[in-house]
């Protein structure tokens, strides 16, 4: 007897309904254990983590905080992978869209009218991550270069501007030493909603219509459909694939720098440590158990925000470590992935001579 | 100077070694056809076992040990989901490192004893002590070489030993195969996801030294993010090696250098931008990746296995 998976005629709706549903549900199990074998009570810490996350609407705001950027470079990340791009350099497109609208919110007060500062902040900021994108897109395009590994290479590049930035040149000089740069002129800061929770909330639902319209209704959504899927059909039809990947690329860097404009002129209103804190690596997650779909990223966002800021609940009220919170994203990923092969093949328990007929065969 | 040099060289070799354990395990990793991106989290998971195990036994081969079977265990999971699963290799090498690192800081405040409330951070344990080679180490500007821990002198001897298994032997032949054309190779009567499944261990439990030579003696004890990025370097030196273990050492010493230059130089007051010289390597390994993808274009081989991350099944008839 074998066991072997066989390809799906059609993928299945229903395994990709119930893969994701199953592996919360495993990964509650599973972190409960670990909890136990610690002398934690996982029941009391599932409780809290879920009022600490969406338990009054202040705890809520919080979490949105964290779901605006896991939102909009889940939605870039999606953007490049639709085309098989494997666009890991998110955290580097956030973190050098933090820059650039830092740049303009503290240097460039002088010259624009206010009302312009925060937009021009805001449309910068999604340039150069657009730009911190492109790169790769030519390089994988004009000379075939490898974009996993040029995207992650980037992230530390912009990580490491960042930090000789906002420490060096543009750290504030009547700081007492405080490593970051001077506030931003208040007509650079991004108004907030409720809490802390700001605007880029609207930017990033308005995005994932956006996309989500382009995806799915438009004829650019299907060429980078047609691209991702099979790229030779894609050519024979006449797509102009270069084209579409740099474009593609731009747009998905756009939106991460959008994110990290959103973060600096949103929260923190200067540049300072904290801008990047792995975002852009769980948005490649976010974005794949989405199914690179931008209507899924935005609920998918804000339940692993919830996990975040669960976290830091149980740690504040029962001393549990807040790194729970990541420990459950993984373990929630772990089955996903084992899943998610059911949605395209499926499970196939064949005696042995239908394995000697197939050898005769080939014969 | 010459003292000068010769720290460089003894700080570079310290800082190198973990660099060097995980980029030789990740190169056969992916010289067998698979990319593993959760050296990050092994490393973290495999240095606060390893620091956990020497706290509590005072054994630092049981500790050795331990950090080794958490690599193991952490890649079998990445072998299983990719392989077997035929996950999307970038995905489930990613959700490894996120374990990993969440994991890791887990452990860290909770595997220590009551008295620190848990914690691990702000302890001592055993750590690998100097081995002076008699002699040697006397030698000028280069006897800081005969002057480090063990496993600093297992990784000079892991170089060669690897490069000779994977060009000389029977076994690097077939590994080699599986990598660059699965198909022929499974035609040729190797078993492909076994040999995938195995290099795939062997590189985690070699990150696994590498974790755990950093909580035993490169910076005893246990902080969060140890490692300080060194698995993403280690993605970078792979690509730097161009997949040959004999040139792993070019790039650690070119990463670990760098650290030490920079160590050097903010000690003596001299002012640089070291935002630029940090870039360097990353840099240097971009340039090397579009050198060596030309050069493929026009036929020549690099190293590079041509079926990466590309999950491998058996045409159904």
């Amino acid at each position: 007897m074998r066991i072997h998976f066989k390809k799906r005629k059609s993928y299945s709706a229903a395994a990709a309904v119930l893969t994701p549903v199953i592996s919360f549900i495993i990964s509650l199990l599973l972190t409960g254990i670990m909890l136990a074998a610690f002398d934690i009570n996982p029941f009391k810490t599932y409780t809290n983590m879920f009022q600490g996350a969406f338990g009054t609407w202040r705890d809520f705001t919080e979490t949105l905080v964290k779901a605006i950027p896991l939102i909009l470079t889940s939605l870039g990340v999606a953007t490049a992978f639709k085309l098989k791009f494997w666009n890991i350099g998110a955290e580097g497109q956030l973190v050098l869209g933090g820059i650039a609208a830092s740049g303009v919110a503290l240097f460039w007060s002088s010259w624009l009218p206010p009302f312009l500062l925060l937009p021009v902040s805001i449309l910068v900021g999604a340039a150069a991550g657009g730009l911190w994108a492109g790169v790769p897109a030519i390089l994988k395009v004009k000379l075939n270069v490898d974009e996993t590994l040029t995207t992650l290479m980037l992230n530390y590049v912009a990580i490491l501007a960042y930090d000789g930035i906002y420490c060096g040149p543009w750290r504030d000089p009547n700081g007492y030493g405080f490593p970051g740069t001077a506030q931003f002129p208040a007509a650079a800061w991004l108004p907030r909603l409720s809490g802390r929770a700001h605007m880029g909330l609207i930017f990033a639902l308005i995005i994932a219509a956006l996309l989500w319209f382009a995806f799915y209704r438009t004829k650019w959504g299907f060429e980078l459909q047609m691209i991702g899927q099979n790229k030779k059909a894609a050519r024979v039809l006449g797509v102009n694939i270069g084209r579409n990947v740099i474009l593609a690329l731009l747009v998905s860097g756009a939106i991460s720098g959008i994110a990290g404009a959103c973060e600096v002129t949103g929260i923190a209103r200067r540049l300072q440590q904290g801008l990047s804190l792995g975002y852009g690596y769980t948005a490649i997650i976010i974005a794949w158990m989405s199914r690179l779909n931008p209507a899924v990223c935005v609920p998918v966002s804000i339940l692993m925000a919830g996990l975040l800021v669960g976290g830091d609940s149980v740690q504040i009220m029962m001393g549990v470590p807040s790194a729970m919170g990541k420990v459950m994203q993984g373990m929630i990923l772990f089955p996903m992935l084992a899943g998610s092969i059911f949605t395209e093949y499926r499970l196939v328990v064949s005696r042995r001579n239908t394995d000697i007929s197939e050898a005769e065969v080939a014969k | 100077m010459i003292l000068l040099i010769s720290s460089i060289i003894a700080i570079t070799l310290k800082a190198g070694t973990s660099l060097v354990f995980a980029t030789i395990g990740e190169i056969f990793t992916e010289k067998s056809g698979i990319l593993n991106l959760g050296i990050e989290g092994i490393m973290l998971m495999s240095a606060v076992i390893a620091f956990t195990v020497s706290y509590y036994t005072g054994n630092l081969s049981a500790a050795i040990l331990s950090a080794m079977l958490t690599g193991g265990v952490l890649s079998l999971i990445h072998a299983f989901l990719s392989i077997t699963m035929q996950a999307q290799q970038v995905v489930s090498g990613l959700s490894i490192t996120l374990f990993g690192t969440g994991m890791a800081s887990f452990l860290g405040q909770t595997l220590g004893p009551e008295t620190n409330s848990g914690y691990l951070t702000g302890l001592s344990a055993a750590r690998l002590q100097t081995l002076t080679i008699p002699g040697l180490s006397r030698l000028p500007l280069i006897g800081p070489v005969f002057n480090q821990d063990p496993l600093t002198y297992i990784v000079l001897l892991l170089i060669p030993v690897s490069w000779f298994f994977m060009y000389k032997t029977k076994h690097g032949l077939n590994l080699r195969a599986v990598g660059e054309n699965p198909q022929t190779a499974d035609a040729m009567g190797i078993n492909v996801p076994r040999i995938r499944y195995l290099y795939t261990i062997v590189g985690g439990m070699l990150a696994g030294i590498g974790g755990a030579h950093l909580s035993l003696s490169y910076t005893p004890g246990w902080t969060d993010n140890i490692t300080g990025g060194r698995g993403w370097i280690v993605i970078a030196l792979v690509i730097f090696s161009l997949w040959n273990p004999s040139r792993a050492i070019w790039g650690a010493l070119l990463f670990g250098g760098i650290n030490a230059v920079q160590f050097r130089l903010q000690a003596s007051g001299a002012d640089i931008s070291s935002t630029l010289l940090n870039m360097l390597p990353y840099l240097v390994t971009i340039a090397v990746l579009v050198i060596i993808t030309v050069w493929e274009d026009r036929k020549r081989t690099t190293g590079s296995p041509a079926a990466l991350g590309t999950p491998y099944q058996r045409e159904e008839k």
